[in-house]
């Protein structure tokens, strides 16, 4: 008999295209969380072949802080017209304007709080049962504990005591009217795997992940981009460095890392000898011990 | 890369962090600011050495309470293989979080401490893994350092162990390691305070055994998850049948029986996601299939060969894991979820409960409460197309959903 066997990126684009087609089957609403970052371009590249010939049946969504990267919004737009998907664009200016949330003030101001509540609202007006998110287990502790179909509550919670057991390939997405889900389809990746996924796809990425220059300056051990969003401190200065980042998010809160990775190769050679995890360049992490735990019970990504 | 999927069941008392601290630590899969947060933790916490526990306990109720909870999944790889590890936790409350990391593991190790020996806990988590059919286990003989690297005290557990383990069918392997984790003894290096032992190391071990994975390759099986049909004009006549296959192997121009209808076909075409022709398709591989004819097909039929086909029928007997903190009701109604159907069903008696305890079978048990694991009958409200879990676990398993809350309240296994 011919031994029947799959390399580790077969197994896990075959498990994630299972789990992006059973959120299409068992839920009337779905949306895919688009936020410009790696992991969410990779979600969509997957969904885009998960129902070929088709279009992906589901909109993208994206909840914009309003505190982008420029590439960001110049990538979402083009990739969003290649995959021929709807885009829903839920906005946290809109939400702080409207006087829903409060926006921080001071130097270390981030709208990276707020962005659950516009998500939410988000997910409310346009009655989504479902949202497919890049997260990974490997990203962060409480991450490690996340079912692939995650359940929130009325309010959007997340109860990391009560969650449903996932066994075999058996995902449960019943839920009562105004509950709703978070899906994970790239729960077993790691950062290494989507960066080699990346590669053996040919996915196009935004710049930004790549070394270019930049004006940067250090707070927390972090580098954070000079931008008209961000308040430096009168002991910060601006510096021209070679930078790329290892995940994007809000300006305000993702930090870039100097490295002179130009091209795919590199940067999973960097990766690879990294001795700090992608998220140790996010200050949103950094709040406490359980900062993502905590976020994600008010009902965060 | 290769792929190997492991279970580890234990508590902290038996070393189980500290083991898996030591095999992410030593292949370079901790990184400097988990550390230096674990370190910080610790230090806060007046713990006299760094608790390697608390990366692996995640939650603000584990992290305070020093326990394992819930399921913690953890990635490493080695330049030989990528390893998924379900980290589960040892005590008897949570049997069902042990259920569930274990239900799609190649591989489970089964952790002792040197000085107790085979213990209650150890019988249990053998049986649970020998429940799952996972045929692979690793005896991990930790601490010891703490029984002076003595030979004779290994000796002793392995063969207790064999002694026990001829009563659990099923298991093609047991490989017996003396280690310590704390110390880093034959984890990731041979120890060279044990130089009698002349097996491998764990690391060693898991990176070269060959488990031929969970997948049945040999009775083809397609449940159809999602229908694909673009309604464009450039695939105008397009109809695939999107699923993963969960057993055998399908080749196009193979003729297929459709279930539950009966009608047969040929199949056509299949096209990995995004469009790739290819010749053959097996498990666990996600797919896209086109056939010769049109007929109607919906989720949650399944494609299947005529020479071949699974047991289908209303009936099931089946060895359940009970979730719930409400008990399982006799003759009640639950919602079932197997491949992709879901229909009600009953449960019509309960067979008998195992005593996870000692093991034994408790006849006239009435209930089954959390954690409970028993045998039952169970009645569904259509046919199921299903094969003894012990020769294939994707159309062997189910779970039962609660038609009032939805909660997920049991695991079962056909027998």
């Amino acid at each position: 008999m011919p031994y029947y066997h799959l390399d580790h990126l077969d197994q896990l684009e075959a498990e994630a295209i299972f789990v992006l087609r059973e959120t299409a089957a068992q839920f009337q609403n779905p949306a895919l969380l688009f936020s410009g970052g790696k992991d969410s371009i990779v979600m969509a590249h997957l969904a885009a072949k998960a129902f070929w010939p088709a279009k992906i049946p589901f909109p993208l969504l994206h909840i914009d802080t309003g505190h982008n990267f420029g590439e960001t919004l110049a990538y979402r737009d083009a990739f969003v017209e290649k995959l021929g998907a709807r885009l829903v664009v839920g906005s946290v200016q809109a939400s702080i304007d409207t006087g829903r949330v409060k926006e921080e003030k001071g130097p270390y101001a981030s709208r990276n709080a707020l962005q659950s509540v516009t998500l939410l609202d988000t997910i409310e007006e346009h009655k989504f049962t479902a949202c497919l998110g890049g997260g990974r287990r490997d990203e962060e502790k409480a991450r490690a504990k996340e079912r692939f179909f995650s359940h929130r509550d009325d309010f959007g919670q997340w109860d990391p005591k009560n969650q449903r057991p996932e066994l075999w390939n058996l995902f449960n997405g019943r839920h009562h009217p105004g509950e709703h889900f978070r899906v994970f389809p790239l729960s077993n990746f790691t950062e290494m795997d989507v960066w080699m996924y990346i590669k053996r796809e040919g996915i196009e990425l935004p710049p930004l992940y790549f070394a270019h220059e930049r004006d940067v300056f250090a707070r927390n051990g972090s580098l954070l981009a000079v931008s008209e969003f961000i308040t430096m401190l009168e002991t910060e200065k601006p510096e021209r460095k070679t930078v790329r980042f290892r995940t994007i998010g809000d300006v305000t809160c993702t930090g870039a890392v100097e490295s002179s990775a130009s091209d795919l190769d590199e940067v999973i050679a960097e990766v690879a000898a990294a001795r700090q995890t992608e998220r140790g360049t996010r200050a949103d992490d950094k709040r406490s011990e359980t900062a993502m735990e905590d976020r994600k019970k008010e009902g965060y990504f | 890369m290769d792929l190997l999927r492991f279970a580890t069941a234990g508590s902290v008392d038996d070393g189980k962090s500290t083991l898996i601290g030591r095999l992410l630590y030593d292949s370079k899969s901790i990184f400097e600011d988990q550390l230096s947060a674990v370190e910080e933790s610790s230090r806060r916490r007046g713990d006299a050495v760094v608790n390697l526990a608390l990366l692996t306990d995640g939650l603000r109720a584990e992290r305070e309470q020093g326990i394992t909870i819930d399921v913690a999944y953890r990635y490493f790889a080695t330049p030989k293989r990528k390893f998924i590890i379900a980290d589960t936790p040892g005590h008897i409350q949570y049997t069902r979080n042990m259920v569930t990391g274990a239900s799609t593991a190649d591989l489970a190790i089964i952790l002792v401490d040197a000085r107790k020996g085979i213990i209650e806990q150890t019988k249990r988590h053998s049986f649970v893994s020998n429940l799952l059919k996972i045929r692979h286990l690793v005896l991990a003989v930790n601490k010891m350092d703490l029984v002076d690297y003595s030979e004779e005290v290994f000796n002793r557990i392995v063969q207790d162990f064999h002694d026990f383990a001829s009563r659990l069918d099923d298991i093609a392997e047991i490989t017996a390691i003396p280690l310590s984790a704390l110390n880093g003894d034959n984890v990731v290096e041979k120890s060279t305070s044990m130089d009698w032992f002349k097996g491998p190391s764990l690391l060693y071990h898991l990176e070269t055994v060959y488990t031929g994975g969970t997948e049945n390759h040999v009775d083809a099986r397609f449940p159809v998850q999602w229908i694909i049909r673009p309604q464009s004009n450039e695939h105008h006549d397009f109809r695939g049948y999107a699923g993963r296959v969960a057993g055998g192997v399908f080749k196009p121009g193979d003729a297929v029986t459709v279930l539950p209808s009966g009608f047969s076909t040929k199949i056509s075409k299949i096209h990995l996601p995004g469009g790739q022709e290819i010749g053959e398709a097996f498990a666990p591989q996600s797919v896209v299939m086109t056939l010769d004819d049109e007929i109607d097909i919906s989720r949650g039929d399944m494609l299947v060969k005529a020479n071949n086909p699974p047991r289908t029928g209303q009936d099931v007997e089946a060895m359940v894991c009970w979730f719930s903190q409400r008990p399982m009701e006799v003759r009640g109604k639950y919602l079932l979820r197997h491949t992709t159907r879901e229909t009600k069903a009953i449960v019509q008696d309960l067979r008998y409960q195992v005593d996870i305890e000692t093991l034994h079978k408790k006849e006239g048990a009435s209930t089954l409460g959390m954690n409970d694991i028993g045998r039952i009958a169970l009645r569904a409200a259509v046919p199921l197309f299903h094969d003894d879990y012990r020769r294939n676990r994707l159309t062997g398993s189910f779970v039962l959903v609660d038609p009032g809350s939805h909660e997920t309240v049991a695991a079962g296994m056909i027998v």
